[in-house]
């Protein structure tokens, strides 16, 4: 196999899937799909949530057997019994979802199952020093003993990616890599996929960040309900071309809503600070002050680390203030837990859906009325028939795409599963949202429907909305006032009608990053 | 409730009734048991012995109800054979009168103030475990088994390691009525059987009907979720094992009523078989899966297994290796069932997990033939 690779032309198919089909039960995920990827460059799956892309990579990969259809490495047919079994054949994978055991520090993880063997046991002076290797070229910072828990979920991304690296396989697949990530991040990860094709790795990446995908690939493939519906070259497409593949028409993200009044001040963060656990004197959110009127649409946009996540963690009663004042349309809400901030109307959609949204072992409809269950008990007892319009309503207004209100929660596909978070916390009726990523996963189309939600419920209901984003496209849509931030503090402000340029210019981005 | 959903994913055909009788494990299990022990001795299959095993099995189903809901919650609580037998001595000491040396008087409380200060006295020591757990983050398994000790030793310490006999009370003093729990009955049935009833029916309302129910399930599975979904998840923790304790402390009187005499060593290592009734029930001791139901039929397959075992005189230690295999047997059917599917990120104890379950098989036994003699 080795020699192959060695003296193959560039154009050729290391791996193709002919006629894969998948079926979970009646859910017919894939319906005989041919996929190919070619040696040496980048192949690009675009598709909506669900349209079935992490199933077919998971078919590619060995986690899931195929209900049918065949796959051929090198030219010859092949069958994966597991993961395993296929990473032992040079294909590795990077999970949607992140499959790290947080109790254990960076290095561990990344060598989880394929530990260096010493003289006695394991080498971790060796594993350590090939971890910090990889890890210098994708984020400094990274110590390999830094407990995972402790990493920020961009960082985590990061060491998934590095455990995926240390492999040294010959494809890789990549699926949604960067939705944590920013800019930057992103900018050194093309790097890195660039001096991997110059070693003849082959890799298929997935993302609905469709501006920067379409940067790093070589060839596009749009799946469309489990059928591949339209391939081209790079060199012969352009956005448009995919989204019209994707969705069937033009897309927007929205624009600010204008005709309406702002109300008074309904979040008022006053002079707040998270203290750095870590480092005695730094702050992760440094005296920071900041106000959201009724109907006003906030975006927060800044790096990783620039405590965006601590900001709204703290402001939802999460993280503990070490100093300052939180004001909920002028009643100060600083000592209240995060069940009475509910109540009174604050909400927060974290970042992480696996492991802050959702209760994996209760089915979309009881994720969805969890938040808001108060609302249909009536003497102590919940109402069914008030709960089931609850959830329809919520599967309704955010559009999930799942087998009713009784699948399973991981029997969605990774946007659907993001969507009954944010249809959670929407459906408490609250005044001021916030929103940690909302848009992480999710397709342009459900981007643009729940940018739509928000610009509505600003615009008719008053609703107070501040989100936080690390895709620079996005703080141009919905945001009437673009807030930038840098190491906790806010680095500048903006009105709508700021460019990307002086977005990135402020958060302290190379803007050709 | 949350095993309806399981079905639906599985493929149709005709594996359905395969299906159903992997579902309905437990239940074909009892049946099983019924079959078999009926066929080895005439007396098993008879109301009586019905009766007897039943009011067993009430006092299990009632620890197990109450372990119920702390295993939901990701949580273990090793305390409830200790409590039940605190409360019992506290409930015998009640009944013997309380001297108030200052007056020179003693008093004598009534039967219901008993239940109510026993049952209070469970509360008390399970919110202790409670609060420990939630607001001090000691881990439920160390937490739970300082607590099996502490009470145990109060226990030892009021009797002086001496059992209380005269628990029936004396009508000019107004007490009496205390072995009605454990000896009447209403329509045929035992009243311990009916307390039983009309826990488990409480505890059905709670589980499947309340915000509470669906709070318990959500934190055992993802605590960090419920929480920022508004979940007072360190109330909810407490109030378990508050209620866990109760029901050990009702376990108390009624097993105190069944015997008219309160031990201190009474209801030892019946943590373990209230731990065995909930996992053969088919919840999953890493927290989020379980019902009732299943657990109502853990603790009769738990209690009709051993009584029969010892109706047809096998020897003590084979009901020791029978009564271990029907666990093991049941956690590997559950880990069948529960497998494939995303597992919690927070990771439990290492040592709550099914080896513990194990040790059941001795506590089992030892304080079945204890009741039974
Ligand atoms: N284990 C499963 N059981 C049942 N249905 C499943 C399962 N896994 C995936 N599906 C279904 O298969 C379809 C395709 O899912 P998949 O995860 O491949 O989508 P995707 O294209 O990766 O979407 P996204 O962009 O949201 O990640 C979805 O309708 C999903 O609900
Ligand atoms: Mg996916």
């Amino acid at each position: 196999m080795s020699e192959l690779t060695q003296h193959a032309p560039t154009d050729e198919i290391v791996l193709s899937a002919k006629d894969v089909a998948k079926s979970f039960g009646n859910v017919h995920a894939l319906k005989t799909v041919n996929f190919d990827i070619h040696r040496g460059q980048v192949t690009t799956l675009f598709g909506e949530n669900g349209a079935g892309k992490s199933t077919l990579m998971k078919i590619l990969s060995g986690v899931i057997q195929p209900t049918s259809g065949e796959i051929t490495l090198n030219g010859e047919p092949v069958s994966f019994s597991s993961s395993v079994d296929a990473q032992r054949m040079g294909i590795s994978i990077i999970h949607q979802e992140l499959s790290l055991a947080p109790n254990m520090n960076v290095r561990d993880n990344i060598f989880m199952g394929r530990e260096i063997k010493g003289a006695s046991g394991i080498n971790y002076a060796e594993e350590a020093r090939q971890a910090q290797k990889l890890l210098a070229d994708l984020d400094g910072s990274i110590d390999p003993l830094d407990m995972v828990e402790d990493l920020r979920l961009g960082q985590q991304q990061i060491i998934e990616i590095a455990r995926a690296l240390s492999v040294e396989s010959r494809i890789l697949i990549m699926d949604e890599p960067t939705s944590a990530l920013s800019a930057t991040e992103v900018g050194v990860l093309f790097d890195v996929i660039a001096r991997l094709k110059r070693q003849g790795v082959s890799i298929v990446y997935i993302s609905h960040h469709l501006e920067e995908a379409l940067e790093v690939t070589d060839h596009a493939v749009v799946l469309r309900d489990g059928l591949m519906t339209a391939y081209a070259k790079r060199a012969d497409i352009d956005l448009e071309w995919i989204v019209r593949n994707m969705v069937g028409e033009g897309f927007d993200l929205g624009s600010p809503p204008v005709d309406h009044e702002f109300g008074a001040v309904a979040l008022n963060i006053e002079n707040l600070s998270v203290a750095d656990a870590k480092v005695a004197g730094r702050f992760l959110v440094d005296h920071l002050s900041l106000q959201v009127r009724a109907g006003e649409i906030v975006c927060l946009y800044g790096l990783m680390g620039a405590g965006r996540t601590e900001l709204l963690e703290c402001v939802a009663g999460r993280l503990p203030a070490d100093d300052g004042k939180v004001l909920l349309g002028g009643k100060d809400i600083s000592r209240l837990t995060i069940s009475e901030r509910i109540e009174q109307g604050l909400v927060l959609v974290p970042e992480d859906r696996q492991r802050d949204g959702l209760v994996q072992t209760q089915s979309v409809g009881q994720n969805l009325s969890l938040a808001s269950i108060k609302d249909f008990t009536r003497w102590l007892l919940t109402s069914r028939p008030r709960e089931t319009e609850v959830i329809d309503n919520a599967i309704g207004q955010v559009r999930i795409k799942a087998g009713g209100a009784h699948a399973e929660i991981g029997s969605l596909s990774g946007g659907n599963q993001q969507k009954v978070v944010i249809g959670k916390m929407l459906a408490t009726q609250p005044r001021v949202v916030l929103l940690d990523e909302p848009s992480r996963g999710i397709d342009i189309g459900a981007k643009a429907e729940v940018f739509r939600l928000l610009a509505q419920g600003a615009a008719q209901k008053g609703l107070a909305v501040l989100f936080s984003t690390s895709e620079v496209g996005e703080c141009l849509s919905i945001a009437h006032r673009v807030v930038v931030l840098s190491k906790g503090r806010i680095k500048a402000e903006f009105g709508a009608d700021v460019t990307k340029e002086e977005i990135m210019a402020a958060s302290g981005e190379s803007v050709a990053a | 409730m949350t095993q309806s959903t399981s079905a639906s994913t599985r493929p149709h055909g005709n594996f359905d009734l395969l299906r159903m009788l992997f579902n309905g494990r437990a239940f074909f299990a009892l049946i099983a048991i019924i079959i078999i022990f009926s066929t080895l001795s005439p007396v098993y299959f008879s109301t009586n012995n019905f009766l007897t095993m039943s009011s067993h099995v009430a006092i299990y189903g009632l620890l197990a109800l109450g372990m119920l809901l702390v295993i939901l919650t990701g949580g273990i609580d090793l305390s409830v054979g200790s409590t039940l037998g605190l409360s019992g001595v506290i409930a015998g000491f009640l009944m013997q009168g309380v001297g108030i040396h200052a007056f020179g008087v003693t008093l004598y409380p009534p039967v219901w103030a008993v239940v109510i200060l026993t049952a209070m006295l469970g509360a008390v020591v399970g919110g202790i475990n409670g609060v420990l757990i939630a607001y001090f983050r000691v881990p439920a398994f160390v937490a739970t088994l300082g607590m099996l000790y502490v009470a145990r030793g109060a226990a030892m310490l009021m009797t002086n390691g001496l059992t209380f006999n005269t628990l029936e009370g004396d009508p000019e003093l107004g007490n009496t009525g205390f072995d009605w729990l454990g000896f009447n009955g209403l329509l045929g049935v035992p009243v311990s059987v009916w307390v039983l009833i009309a826990v488990a029916v409480i505890g059905m309302l709670l589980l499947r009907r309340t915000p509470y129910g669906r709070w318990v399930y959500a934190i055992g599975c993802n605590a960090r979720a419920a929480e920022l979904s508004g979940v007072p998840v360190k109330r909810v923790q407490v109030s378990v094992y508050l209620l866990s304790g109760v029901c050990a402390a009702i376990a108390g009187l009624v097993l105190s009523s069944q015997l008219t005499s309160a031990g201190p060593t009474a209801g030892t290592t019946y943590e373990m078989i209230a731990i065995a009734a909930v996992v053969i029930g088919g919840a999953a001791l890493s927290g989020g899966r379980g019902s009732v139901g299943g657990t109502l039929l853990g603790a009769f397959v738990i209690g009709f297994l051993s009584d029969g075992l010892v109706i047809i005189g096998v020897s003590a230690y084979w009901q020791m290796v029978f009564t271990g295999g029907v666990i093991i047997l049941a956690v590997l059917l559950n880990s069948v069932q529960y497998r494939g599917r995303k597992k919690r990120s927070t990771a439990i104890p290492p040592s709550s997990k099914p080896g513990g379950v194990v040790d059941a098989v001795t506590g089992n036994r030892n304080s079945k033939s204890a009741v039974v003699s």
